[in-house]
């Protein structure tokens, strides 16, 4: 008897991969009762990590972390477009420079970085502040300011080279445009270009934002309580070394859900007028 | 016609191109090209692909720097300024306000693409010349319905045909009231039935008495509408004549061979 002749409208056909499918979960479940099994039989006490875990010293690194996450990610972007812009203007000078300093801050690690702005007193003893006159450097450079320094212009190097590739996405007639309604260069990128490569560079910020978030933990190097030195301070005292450091993990993890769907919302609104 | 020639001998040109030069690299693509446009008139540019027609219009708006020459618009000379004898090129900003003086409209549209119709035809009058947006609304809707695009005013671009953008594009520069608009192949990016649509636009903003250059390969709107024919070649100008003068007797042998294939084509494809 051939499949033709059974094959009508009420068969039902048995699609591959299901037996896989069933294959592969049972494979992952076994791998996660085990790791779950792992950490409850290990010498980790539970009840630390749920007791360090909102802390008043733990909830002050996180809103550190945050502090400084978005302090660094502002100063990151501003230059960003800074430099980008600068890129695009054709001043050969400018062009340079820019360049110069994405060389030199994505060529560096930031960890080396952050040492270097927090022991900038070694090269600079004084510092000249406007309004202030001349201040010692070792006073000026708190962990806060050489973590700001340092992620700051860390990510800016990178944000120029997003803002680079946003502004040059948008079509050279959406600027003449600009031009023939008697806009002014600055005019046409505030009101025409920056709001269409906001399109191509939202997506990457918040990738950025959130490595950002985690990037922060590196400044627990220079004395930044943010949350991993403040879980640090705590094991130090009570030697609860992976209670604390899971309770740092938890944290991290906290923020960057919550990012996540906020970074969704963010690129649906900018796709607005592209998406018919 | 007639009318035209009489405000020509009283009135100044509201448009004169003088000696243009132009050249990418080693490449000459304006090789001295003057020519004047009166109050009023509508002139087609025509020529082949590569002819300098488009650059030409760009250097008028503006867009591209030029090598020499000068364009002045309604007695303004663009772009540069003398100053003891010496010329120097004006600033960004003072650029900009004597781009006021023309609309330009281009073969892609170039709408802005994160505003809707409405949005790009209030942009200018709002943010270029203060104009208080509820009047520049009511304007802006004016236009788009004298477009005839009443309806489709808080649509986006990427919402639009192609020819329904385009004559948004004419609204906006419109808006901004030029003295002269230049209009850059406006319909070679369109669909044949949209092209219709275009050029009646076109028409009417001719019939407004409004001053236009029009680089276009329609043939049969330049006949129309067109007061003069400017018929350029490897970036000179062969003949500068009234349209009908153009049409029944070119003088240039390029500009004969030119209509021959032209218009030939156009009958094949009917």
């Amino acid at each position: 008897m051939s499949a033709e002749m059974q094959l009508d409208d009420h068969s039902t056909i048995i699609e591959r991969g299901r037996y896989r499918m069933v294959m592969s979960l049972v494979v992952v479940l076994a791998f996660v009762a085990w790791l779950v099994h792992a950490f409850a039989v290990s010498d980790i006490e539970w009840k630390y990590v749920s007791h360090f875990l909102m802390v008043r010293t733990i909830m002050q690194g996180v809103a550190a972390t945050l502090f400084m996450a978005v302090s660094a990610m502002l100063l990151g972007v501003v230059i960003g477009l800074i430099f980008a812009i600068v890129q695009q203007s054709g001043n050969p000078v400018w062009k340079t420079v820019a360049a110069g300093y994405v060389w030199l801050f994505r060529g560096t690690p930031v960890i080396l970085q952050l040492l270097l702005w927090f022991n900038l007193a070694l090269v600079f003893p004084h510092i000249w502040v406007p309004g202030y006159g001349s201040v010692q450097t070792v006073q000026l450079m708190t962990p806060f300011l050489s973590a700001l320094l340092g992620l700051g212009l860390n990510q800016g190097a990178y944000i120029t080279e997003i803002m680079r590739s946003g502004l040059t996405s948008v079509d050279k007639g959406q600027y003449e445009a600009c031009c023939m309604i008697g806009m002014t260069r600055l005019q046409a990128l505030r009101r025409v270009i920056l709001p269409q490569a906001l399109r191509v560079v939202i997506p990457p910020l918040g990738n950025e934002f959130i490595s950002m978030i985690k990037l922060t933990s590196l400044s627990s190097m220079i004395q930044y309580p943010e949350i991993l030195h403040s879980a640090q301070n705590i094991y130090y005292a009570n030697a609860r070394v992976i209670e604390l450091l899971l309770v740092t993990g938890f944290w991290y993890l906290a923020i960057v859900t919550v990012l996540m769907p906020v970074q969704y919302f963010l690129e649906k609104r900018i796709n607005r007028g592209w998406s018919g | 016609m007639t009318a035209t020639d009489i405000a020509a001998t009283t009135a100044p040109p509201i448009l004169e191109v003088r000696n243009m030069r132009k050249a990418y690299g080693n490449m000459p693509i304006l090789k001295g090209v003057s020519c004047t446009l009166n109050q009023g008139d509508v002139m087609c540019v025509l020529g082949g692909s590569g002819s300098g027609k488009t650059t030409l219009l760009r250097c008028i708006a503006q867009l591209e720097r030029y090598q020499g020459g000068s364009v002045v618009v309604d007695g303004e000379l663009m772009g540069i300024a003398e100053k003891g004898g010496r010329f120097y090129r004006l600033s960004e900003r003072q650029i900009a306000r004597q781009r006021l003086k023309t609309g330009m409209v281009f073969q892609k549209f170039n709408l802005f693409s994160h505003m809707t119709a409405m949005q790009n035809v209030m942009e200018g009058p709002v943010h270029v010349l203060s104009v208080p947006p509820e009047e520049a609304r009511s304007e802006a809707c004016r236009l788009l319905e004298w477009v005839g695009l009443g309806e489709r005013m808080d649509h986006y671009p990427a919402q639009l045909s192609g020819g329904q953008q385009q004559r948004v594009a004419i609204a906006r520069a419109l808006a901004m009231k030029p003295k002269v608009m230049l209009f850059d192949e406006p319909t070679s990016a369109l669909d044949p039935e949209s092209v219709g649509r275009v050029l009646a636009v076109m028409k009417q903003v001719a019939a407004t008495g409004m001053s236009m250059i029009v680089v276009t390969h329609e043939m049969g709107f330049a006949r129309e509408v067109a007061s003069r024919v400017l018929f350029m070649d490897h970036g000179v100008i062969a003949e500068d004549a009234p349209s009908a003068q153009f049409f029944s007797a070119p003088s240039h042998p390029r500009a004969a061979d030119f209509l021959a294939s032209t218009l030939g084509a156009r009958v094949q494809t009917n």
